[in-house]
């Protein structure tokens, strides 16, 4: 079956409809889909609601598709980034669900891996807690929480091989296997597709079963906070 | 003197044991990290590392290499590298050590408000209510006071949750205090730093 692309639009032909729900990988703007995310904003798919830990800045990331009004909903756990996002928000012309972090991660892994829903600590005595079951546990009160099923999903990987195996690189990983996993299908843009046996098999960081469609590009890769340190002198 | 900001991170670094796995917060916390020694403490990233390194130098910066202030960073030679859920597995699974964070408000209980201000500042929690609900130990470094001189010690906390009964230990300006049975116990005083002038002001109860 072949799974490779010419580009994101091709790649995105037939999955995007107005209404639907979009699960992204990255946190900030490292390991984004950029070329995806802008795929979709050239098609003009409307009311999207997305799963994303970020909203990305203004003019990068999701962020392109608030400017044009494309996004109806967020689940995210951190939108401080974005100036955009929070005049949309404040003027209630945006929805926002805010996750905690690690409950949204969560979210995407059970969606994928098939469990409907699941109990954590976190949030509990919190705005967060508010109209979701509590159960006590061994003295310990817990809250359930709702896998997410995406019906796309859009991820970037940094290595591929052309059956969808991905290797990510250092923090670029993130949210990416998750938000992959929990996809109906799912989309991955890399940077490079490497001949098949050319990827080692134990180092295998998401299976290609999760990956339906595939696209090489060249990314931006935009840094938010470039912080660095002086060379002391010898 | 009360304590500046430096000396709180180097106060707060007393609280970390050799071979400890920490998670640092944005703000004051991060300073902590400068004031460790020679003990072996491997920072976690919420972003998906363990063993963060030091800001890296000019042109060396990795865009695929950030922490969770979305700040470039490096790696050292025990680092590694994980996924977002498996990050949090670890944070919510108690295998993370302590967290020492930033707060605008403590409550005597161990309650703690430090995501939103309704109507002002509505950015989300990112991960802090999954690291105050899982960590071994929650350590808050914070003004023992608003810059009006309100307390943020508070009896009960006004703004809006992220986690009840979740602090250990506050390190403030004025000193260190702990969350006990019925209130805050003074552990320590900043020097030059009296009973009475940390005392007045605090609106939680000491005890």
């Amino acid at each position: 079956m072949k799974k490779v692309y010419a580009n994101a639009a091709d790649a995105l032909d037939g999955l995007l409809f107005d209404g639907m729900t979009i699960a992204a990988g990255g946190f900030g703007l490292c390991g984004i889909p950029e070329l995806l995310l802008q795929a979709i904003k050239d098609h003009g798919t409307k009311d999207l609601t997305f799963a994303s830990n970020n909203a990305g800045v203004d003019d990068f990331g999701i962020g392109i598709l608030l400017q044009t009004r494309q996004v109806r909903k967020m689940l995210s756990s951190y939108v401080g980034e974005n100036a955009e996002f929070m005049r949309q928000y404040l003027a209630g012309e945006l929805e926002i669900e805010f996750n905690p972090q690690g409950t949204l991660a969560e979210r995407m892994r059970a969606g994928g891996a098939g469990i409907p829903g699941f109990y954590t600590k976190t949030g509990v005595g919190t705005q967060v807690a508010e109209g979701k079951e509590h159960k006590d546990f061994d003295g310990e009160t817990y809250i359930l929480e709702r896998g997410i099923v995406a019906d796309l999903s859009i991820v970037k990987a940094w290595k591929a091989d052309d059956t969808g195996n991905l290797v990510f690189r250092k923090t670029a990983r993130n949210f990416n296997p998750p938000a992959a996993m929990c996809g109906k299908v799912c989309v991955a843009e890399v940077e490079e597709i490497v001949p098949r046996g050319t990827l080692d098999p134990d180092n295998i960081h998401l299976p290609g079963i999760y990956v339906h469609r595939l696209i090489q590009g060249d990314h931006e890769k935009r840094i938010e906070q470039r912080t660095t340190r002086k060379r002391e002198d010898a | 003197m009360p304590w500046d900001r430096n000396q709180m991170a180097e106060r707060a670094a007393q609280e970390l044991e050799d071979g400890m796995y920490v998670n640092l917060g944005i703000g004051i916390p991060t300073l902590v990290a400068n004031y460790v020694g020679d003990k072996e403490i491997t920072l976690q990233s919420e972003n998906g590392m363990l063993g963060m390194g030091a800001f890296p130098y000019e042109g060396e910066e990795d865009p695929d290499l950030i922490n969770a202030g979305k700040q470039t960073i490096t790696e050292l030679n025990r680092t590694a590298y994980f996924d977002s859920a498996t990050s949090f597995g670890m944070i919510r699974g108690g295998k993370i050590a302590a967290a020492i964070l930033g707060a605008m408000e403590v409550a005597e209980n161990g309650d703690l408000a430090n995501w939103m201000i309704p109507g002002k500042l509505v950015k989300g929690m990112g991960g802090a209510m999954d690291l105050v609900a899982g960590v071994g130990r929650v350590i808050v470094v914070m003004d023992h006071t608003s810059k009006h001189g309100d307390s943020k010690l508070l009896k009960s906390c006004t703004l809006p949750l992220t986690g009840t009964g979740v602090v250990d230990r506050i390190i403030t300006n004025l000193g260190v205090l702990d969350v006990v049975k019925g209130g805050l116990k003074i552990v320590e005083l900043a020097d030059g730093v009296t009973e009475d002038e940390l005392r007045a002001a605090t609106e939680a109860t000491i005890v």
